[in-house]
């Protein structure tokens, strides 16, 4: 089938659908790869490298009407979805929720849409999950964004010139994008803490060496479906905003990631706390597309207020449009492996495939989104811990019970026995209940290294049955007598096969 | 005269001391091999002692023949044989000496007629077939777990209908015979219900360890191992000889705790292991791997190699995998170049790795790799976190992770080597199917885990090319 590649039109885009390593490895699927003119050449791949890797350069008109699939990044304006015909397969970032317009028209027209935005979160649509991969590069690049608008050091330095403290940088809203701009504020050396709604980050938090923010609050969990947060209280939300306030006459820097899907993205700044700011101080809102998480940003702009600056880009992939490209092309790549299991470069949009169901949004003139519930979350809520209780408790019992009950019983099995068996056989027996100690003792401390040889030695030693069998050899009886000098045969194999097989592996042993 | 009674006695306690010392000397690695030299010279005493004090000097030829056919017999096998075969060498000595318990206590029944009477006959018959019964069972035991182990029966555990029912009859039917052998014994007779109880005690034997699954498999060979020591230590008491009830008794007691060791490290119960059924394969591995469902992502050597080459620390955590396909040497020759680049090389060894006590640490030790990288599961566990790249190599149940979260299922609660931690596993593997325990694994499924399929020895050759 044939896959075009669009120019992105939409202004300031950058990023491209595919890199030319990938169109290569799309071309070993057997898909036929058409690219627009200059498509790649904002994310500085050139038509010659495209070329190289097998794809075809075409304009505008010739790679929307030949294609079979189109591969985007943003979705279609109405120039583009005009362009679009039935049975053409469109791969995108669609935002269904947020436009239902567009859906419509490409259902109309129809088109089979699959969004990239839509891919469920489950482990294993990973691979395709397109949306942490701009996020991850978005918190990556909103520090680099926040450190040149700083005019200062983030990492802590003495100079013979004077000390420089280090910046404090305040990430609220751990998801891929605010785990990126920990890392990336903590590699450069600043102080970084983080806060989130949902308690089961507060581990990933403190494994990027970031501190987490406490809220003194009755436990609500933030957890929602599908690994993203949901809605607060609140009461929760009341308290949230005290330790921002808090925060805010703090930090130098805060970004803020807070979203919820298919909502406006909350507020968490207010004008106020911007204002109680030190002069100097950054915000960057990655959420100012969706409405933003300070009161004060304005979407695709930097402003300054009361001497803070307040970014508001909603294009910070873009801005990395090399290392994006390559991600969402990688993204695309998984995809289409899963959509061709055939290998064969004929793509099956399989309904039953919980991945593919969920992102594809519209099919054969039907609006098939919102797909049904994910059967999986992510992040799996806590197991496990109560289980663990109960089998201490049962031990415990039984090392109560368990030896009293053993002692009395043995010890009366022993009384009887004393009271009937022969004085001859009650000495044998007391050596026989030290030997058992003594192997006890002397076994315990074993390390598990020398389980085998312990094992065939202890085996070569039991072999000393042979003694019974050399006290049998003389006998008259001339059946026994041969049954012995078998035994002493048999015996013998284990003895000095035994031993020479412990030596042999102890030989080995060595430092 | 000196009394050659008393100089037997005093030689049997110098066996004694050494036997004793031999034991202890193996439980560390320093005195491992002066150990083993205690056992050999404890023995020679023993024999020699015996040999002069009890054996008439006629019988000497007969037995200098058995004794040098018995011993170019087990020499050979012993440098024979390779490592990796080293359970089933264990599991065929072990028979040897069932056997060799089965014949003294039947030829101690037949030479001894009428010396005794009363309670000292009715014990020293109880002693006989206890002596026998025991050695029965080890001996066909040891046979089934040898067939097992060289792959000549199937690892899945037989688990006839009533089992339980059936050892509980088989036990009666040892009681029962046992009275009768008592009763026929004291009236000069008692054949006939020793040979039916030797038969009862061989099928015993088969069908205990028949109902064991092959991940119970070391417990079984130290199990059989402590059996043996119980047999000698029977005869020892039938013929009166506290040389051979002591180092019974010292064998049996040191079987019995390694055994206990084992299952602690599976977090088994003794009990639940020797009644068998564990890895059934069946209804529990359906039911696991219904519920699995994930990617995996296979890698190839050349990947592997690089992994390796820009990781800082590497745990190498083989299994049995690693002994079948004899790839120990090539192990060694990968952490060699790895460690020559200054990268921090540790094996992990869980407990039950192999089908042996120790079997790992065998093969490694075989291979040259040096003991203070290897390291036990509690020494490690704690590490994972630090790991750059962990390498499990046919290795499946002991890094299970739902050991962990699947606390009912077949495997629950045992500990486990949590290379999931660490940045990235490799795990090489033949094929996707379950371990022994037939249960499903989820740490392939992890995002961290990448798969490499294939032969181990193969694919670490190719590794150790492209390194």
């Amino acid at each position: 089938m044939k896959i075009s590649v669009p120019k992105e039109i939409y202004a300031g885009e950058k990023r491209v659908a595919t890199t030319p390593e990938v169109a290569a490895q799309l071309i070993k699927m057997g898909f036929e790869l058409t690219v627009e003119t200059n498509a790649g050449a904002e994310a500085n791949f050139s038509d010659a490298d495209y070329v190289a890797a097998g794809c075809s350069i075409a304009a505008v008109d010739e790679v929307w009407d030949s294609a079979d699939i189109i591969m985007k990044v943003r979705g279609p304006d109405d120039v583009e979805t005009a362009r679009l015909k039935t049975g053409q397969t469109l791969i995108s970032f669609l935002w269904p929720a947020q436009n239902p317009e567009l859906l419509q028209e490409l259902t109309d027209r129809g088109v089979t849409a699959i969004a990239m935005d839509s891919i469920p979160r489950i482990s294993r649509a990973q691979k395709m999950d397109a949306l942490s991969s701009m996020a991850n590069i978005a918190g990556y690049r909103a520090i680099v964004e926040a450190a040149q608008h700083f005019g200062r050091f983030f990492t802590g330095q003495i100079t013979a010139a004077g000390k420089v403290p280090p910046a404090k940088v305040l990430v609220i809203g751990a998801g891929v994008a605010g785990l990126a701009a920990i890392g990336a504020a903590n590699s450069m050396g600043a102080i970084v803490r983080s806060f989130d709604t949902r308690p089961e980050v507060k581990e990933q938090i403190e494994s990027m060496n970031a501190e987490f923010l406490m809220l003194d609050f009755e436990d609500e969990d933030g957890s929602g479906a599908g690994g993203y947060a949901k809605v607060m209280s609140d009461e929760f939300i009341k308290a949230e905003m005290a330790l921002f306030a808090e925060q805010a006459k703090e930090v130098d820097i805060i970004i803020t990631t807070a979203l919820i899907p298919g909502r406006p993205a909350p507020r968490l700044i207010t004008a106020e706390m911007v204002e109680s700011m030190k002069a100097g101080s950054v915000v960057v809102d990655l959420a100012a597309e969706q409405g933003g998480n300070c009161e004060l940003t304005q979407a695709g702009k930097v402003i300054s207020h009361n001497g803070v600056t307040l970014i508001g880009y909603t294009d910070l992939p873009s801005r990395m449009a090399a290392q994006s490209s390559q991600l969402y092309a990688s993204n695309l790549r998984h995809l289409l492996t899963e959509l061709t299991p055939e290998k064969d470069g004929q793509i099956v949009v399989d309904m039953e495939d919980e991945v593919i169901r969920g992102a594809t949004i519209c099919k054969d003139k039907q609006t098939t989104w919102p797909p049904p519930a994910p059967k999986l979350s992510a992040a799996p809520p806590k197991q496990a811990e109560p289980e663990a209780t109960p089998v201490v408790v049962e031990k415990g019992k039984l090392s109560i019970a368990g030896p009293i009950i053993g002692a009395v019983m043995g010890g009366l099995a022993l009384l009887g026995l004393g009271a009937v068996a022969p004085a001859d056989f009650m000495a044998h027996f007391t050596v026989f209940v030290l030997a058992c100690f003594v192997g006890y003792m002397v076994i315990w401390n074993v390390s598990a290294a020398l389980h085998t040889p312990l094992m065939s030695v202890t085996n070569a030693i039991s072999s000393i049955i042979i003694i019974g069998a050399l006290l049998q050899i003389s006998s008259d009886n001339e059946m026994v007598m041969w049954i012995a000098t078998g035994t002493v045969l048999l015996a013998s194999i284990n003895i000095f096969g035994g031993f020479a097989v412990t030596r042999r592996m102890l030989e080995m042993f060595r430092r | 005269m000196i009394s050659i009674q008393g100089v037997v006695t005093g030689s049997y306690i110098i066996a004694i001391v050494l036997f004793i010392l031999a034991l202890g000397g193996l439980s560390n690695q320093e005195t491992a091999r002066r150990g083993n030299w205690y056992g050999i010279i404890g023995m020679a005493i023993a024999l020699v002692a015996t040999v002069i004090g009890f054996v008439k000097p006629e019988t000497y030829p007969i037995l200098l023949a058995a004794l040098v056919i018995g011993a170019s017999i087990g020499l050979f096998a012993a440098h024979r044989i390779q490592m990796t075969q080293m359970p089933e060498l264990v599991a065929v000595l072990h028979s040897l000496v069932g056997i060799a318990a089965v014949a003294v206590g039947y030829a101690n029944f037949m030479g001894h007629g009428g010396q005794l009477s009363g309670i000292e006959l009715t014990i020293h018959d109880i002693e006989t077939y206890i002596g026998v019964l025991i050695g029965a069972v080890t001996f066909s035991g040891s046979v089934i777990a040898f067939g097992k182990l060289s792959g000549r029966i199937g690892g899945t555990p037989l688990t006839l209908p009533g089992r339980h029912w059936l050892n509980l009859g088989l036990l009666i039917a040892v009681f029962w015979f046992g009275y009768q052998f008592v009763l026929g014994s004291a009236a000069g007779a008692g054949m006939l219900p020793l040979l039916i109880m030797t038969a009862i005690a061989l099928l015993f034997g088969i069908h205990m360890v028949m109902a064991i699954g092959g991940a119970d498999m070391p417990v079984v060979v130290s199990m059989l191992n402590s059996y043996s020591g119980w047999a000698a230590a029977a005869v020892g008491f039938m013929l009166g000889n506290d040389l051979l009830i002591v180092t019974g008794a010292l064998v049996g007691s040191s079987g019995a705790i390694l055994s206990y060791i084992m299952c602690r490290a599976m977090n088994r119960k003794f009990l639940s292991v020797i009644a068998g059924g564990f890895g059934t394969g069946g209804g529990t591995s359906a039911a696991a791997s219904g519920e699995q469902e994930g990617e995996i992502e296979a890698i190839d050597s050349q990947e592997t190699a690089d992994l390796l080459n820009n990781a800082k620390e590497v745990m190498i955590i083989p299994g049995y995998g690693m002994a079948v396909a004899q790839a120990q040497h090539v192990v060694n020759e990968i952490t060699k170049v790895l460690r020559g680049k200054g990268i921090n090389v540790r094996f992990g060894i869980h407990p039950v790795a192999g089908r042996m006590p120790g079997h790992m640490n065998v093969l490694l030790a075989e291979a040259k790799v040096p003991y203070d990288i290897v390291y036990e599961l509690d020494e490690i566990n704690d590490d994972f976190p630090n790991i750059d790249v962990s390498v499990v190599i046919g290795a499946n149940d002991i890094v299970n992770p739902s050991a962990q979260t699947d606390l009912d299922g077949p495997i629950g609660g045992m500990p486990v080597l949590e290379c999931w931690k660490g940045e990235t596993t490799i795990v090489l593997k033949r094929s996707m199917a379950t371990g022994y325990a037939g249960v499903q694994n989820p740490l392939f499924f992890k995002d961290n885990t990448r798969m490499l399929f294939g032969d181990a020895k193969d694919t670490l050759d190719a590794v150790f090319k492209a390194l």
